[in-house]
């Protein structure tokens, strides 16, 4: 399930073997099995309800979704028996479908607080204001933003792309080995897409991966995924290279569902 | 309640003392408001949780302690160490110990551009000041409707007096500080009632700090008015700090009223006190003029506190917005009652209004009441309001970034402090505020 090894294949980052999550006693995920290894790009399609924002919370640790069976290993370690915040130092990190506001904290102390924390748990000095600010000049530019966003409070009053370019900065600056990131490409316009892709591709490198769970093909023509997933009925139905977004595109979902119920 | 009449008889032999001696040299003018003041305390009496707009807020605890009038100075004024500790000090200071002025504490009375900053009592007597005073002292606050304002009208006797003279720009922020020493009377616990009286006339500008504090552990009653008026074009912030001791009693009333094209940003951060009540009553009398009334209550053990404010839309094309947020540990109550009036013919209001609390146990309480009467067409009004303990998809989203869940939970309990204090202009008294905000919720 995991790519074509077209190039030498880096070590197994996250494993996800026969995952079942349910949520308020409704089961979402039926065994999900996925595999991801350094330096790969795995994209997650699906239609709307398959349980691909499921997956991608319970990776993160919400809180809301029970594991009930399966297991998921990161690096080796039991991802599942670690709290979101040892999750989050230990190098995963989840781009938000729905990034949450938070009152009177801006942006730049929240950033901040966040790179601390990650860096503390590595033994790191932790930055001062004027440091940070510094190293975050250089990912503001990035993202093609200027400074007025850091004083603003975290996602109060952004609009539905601010808070995606929100989540992409913070994915800049925490710079995590495992990037999930939940239909960050839904609802943003076509510049909106092309810095969120383009910031994406800048940081792939052969010691990370990212997970792209995404409904749409448009974000796959600027990052060129190794893997492409199918989730329908909280389960994997089918994996493939590129080409088969292309055909989800073409087809739709509905031939999948048919396919999953013959087998 | 048979007994109403008991508690009120005893602050009304008081003032016939008072008015026998301590009033006299007051001008005529002044001495008949007290004498109707008194009347009127005596006929409202001490509210009950009966009447609405007490529903929340019982002041059975004022009512049955027997307060006996603060005269003259504590034997010993509290030190300038003291005295540095409890105000913002940021700039020049007027300071009073229970309602009474203490010039050695004080910066001197006359500040550069004529602008005066001292003893009403002292201004009283004077030409210019008894004018001011007879123009504007207890006209604007409405103490025929409340008896805590019409107690503090009978026994004004002293308190602040600042004027900002026309197009005069107050260069650094200018303090008025009332310590309460809770020294115990004869008879027992002291009230003060704490006057002042703020003018900022037409195309001034001002900065200017109201600070309640008690250097006591032991019970006293601060029973304060201050009245507010800013002139036509003028600018003015009035930032509110109130740290009475822990076992005391405060009650106040707030009225401020603005001309034309005028901006007052009122910031009121209540920590302090067991019991506080305030009353902040906005009359935006002059179209264009701009209100920020901007709230923040840190509330814990078993502290109640409890703000109504009333912003009087008079005249159209004026704005008001109104943001208050309490934080509520252990076993405090926040109450929060915000009433807009838009009057007939007040057009092209802009108002909004928000209360928010933060519920930090599942002990503590708030209740937020908004109440919009609006007798216009053409405005835009906006209210809401949330109480809650710390929302768990923040607290997720903090997680998911690192933070462990006690600096996540710090993160956004001090969110609603730096909301609030956000909004002051003043860097340096928002700094300070800043400390005594984390100060109080670390």
């Amino acid at each position: 399930m995991t790519g074509k090894g077209k190039r030498e294949r880096g070590k197994v980052l996250l494993e996800v073997r026969d995952l079942h999550a349910s949520a308020e006693g409704r089961e979402i995920l039926r065994g999900v099995d996925l595999t991801v290894r350094a330096g790969e790009v795995h994209a997650i399609m699906g239609p709307n309800g398959s349980g691909k924002s499921t997956l991608a919370q319970v990776l993160a640790g919400h809180p809301a979704y029970a594991v009930t069976a399966g297991q998921v290993l990161y690096e080796g370690n039991d991802l599942l028996a670690m709290a979101p915040e040892a999750r989050a130092r230990a190098g995963v990190f989840l781009a938000f479908q729905y990034p949450v506001a938070i009152r009177g904290i801006t942006n730049a102390y929240f950033l901040r607080a966040a790179v601390n924390a990650i860096r503390k748990h590595r033994g790191e000095v932790e930055l001062g204001p004027v440091e940070f600010m510094d190293a975050l000049e250089e990912k503001l530019k990035v993202i093609g933003w200027d400074s007025s966003y850091l004083t603003r409070p975290v996602n109060e009053g952004f609009s539905g792309g601010e808070k995606k370019r929100n989540e992409i900065l913070q994915l800049a600056v925490l710079d995590p080995k495992l990037a999930i990131l939940d239909e960050t490409d839904s609802g943003l316009d076509i510049d909106a897409l092309k810095t969120v892709a383009q910031t994406v591709d800048k940081l792939r490198r052969p010691d990370n991966a990212t997970v792209l769970v995404t409904h749409y093909y448009r974000i796959l023509t600027h990052i060129e995924p190794d893997v492409v997933h199918v989730l329908a009925g909280g389960r994997i139905v089918k994996s493939g290279g590129k080409e088969l977004a292309l055909e989800l595109e073409e087809k739709g979902y509905d031939w999948l569902r048919e396919e999953a119920v013959v087998a | 309640m048979t007994d109403v009449a008991d508690r009120t008889e005893r602050y009304v032999a008081d003032f016939e003392a008072f008015a026998r001696n301590g009033a006299s040299g007051a001008p005529e003018w002044l001495r008949e408001i007290r004498e109707g003041a008194i009347a009127r305390f005596a006929e409202l009496g001490f509210p009950t949780t009966k009447q609405e707009e007490w529903r929340f807020t019982s002041v059975a605890p004022i009512a049955e302690t027997p307060f006996q009038a603060a005269r003259g100075h504590a034997s010993r004024l509290p030190s300038p160490a003291t005295l540095d500790t409890l105000s913002l000090g940021v700039g020049p200071r007027v300071v009073f110990v229970d309602g009474r002025y203490a010039p050695t504490l004080s910066t001197p009375e006359d500040l550069a551009g004529g602008v005066r900053a001292g003893s009403l009592a002292v201004a009283l007597r004077t030409d210019a000041g008894g004018e001011l005073a007879r123009v504007h002292l207890a006209r604007h606050a409405r103490w025929r409707d409340s008896a805590f304002a019409a107690l503090n009208t009978a026994f004004l006797a002293d308190g602040a007096f600042v004027h900002v003279p026309a197009d005069v720009t107050l260069e650094r922020p200018l303090e008025v500080v009332f310590l309460s020493t809770g020294r115990v009377g004869s008879d027992g616990p002291v009230v003060s009632h704490p006057r002042s009286l703020i003018v900022v006339e037409r195309g001034a500008r001002a900065a200017l700090v109201e600070t309640y504090a008690g250097v006591s552990q032991g019970v006293y009653w601060t029973n304060a008015v201050t009245e507010v008026v800013v002139g036509e074009g003028a600018w003015a912030e009035l930032y509110r700090v109130q740290r009475e001791g822990p076992h005391s009693f405060q009650v106040a009333t707030t009225h401020s009223r603005q001309e034309r094209d005028s901006y007052l940003g009122l910031h009121v951060v209540t920590l302090g006190a067991a019991l506080a009540r305030h009353d902040i009553n906005a009359v935006l009398d002059g179209p264009g003029a701009e209100l920020i009334l901007n709230g923040l209550y840190l509330l814990g053990g078993a502290q109640h506190a409890d703000h109504h404010t009333v912003i009087d839309h008079a005249q159209p094309h004026c704005a008001s917005h109104e943001f208050f947020n309490g934080v509520l540990a252990e076993r405090a109550h926040g109450v929060f009652n915000g009433r807009i009036i838009v009057r007939p013919g007040a057009q092209r209001t802009d108002s909004k209004q928000t209360n928010n609390n933060l519920l930090l146990s599942t002990e503590a309480r708030a209740d937020s009441q908004p109440q919009l009467e609006i007798y216009a067409d053409d405005v835009k009004c906006t209210h809401g309001s949330t109480v809650g303990p710390i929302d768990q998809m923040q607290l997720y989203y903090l997680r998911s970034r690192g933070l462990s869940p006690d600096a996540a939970r710090s993160i956004l309990t001090y969110g609603f402090g730096a909301e609030i204090l956000d909004r002051m202009r003043h860097a340096e008294l928002r700094d300070r505020l800043d400390h005594l905000v984390r100060a109080r919720l670390s």
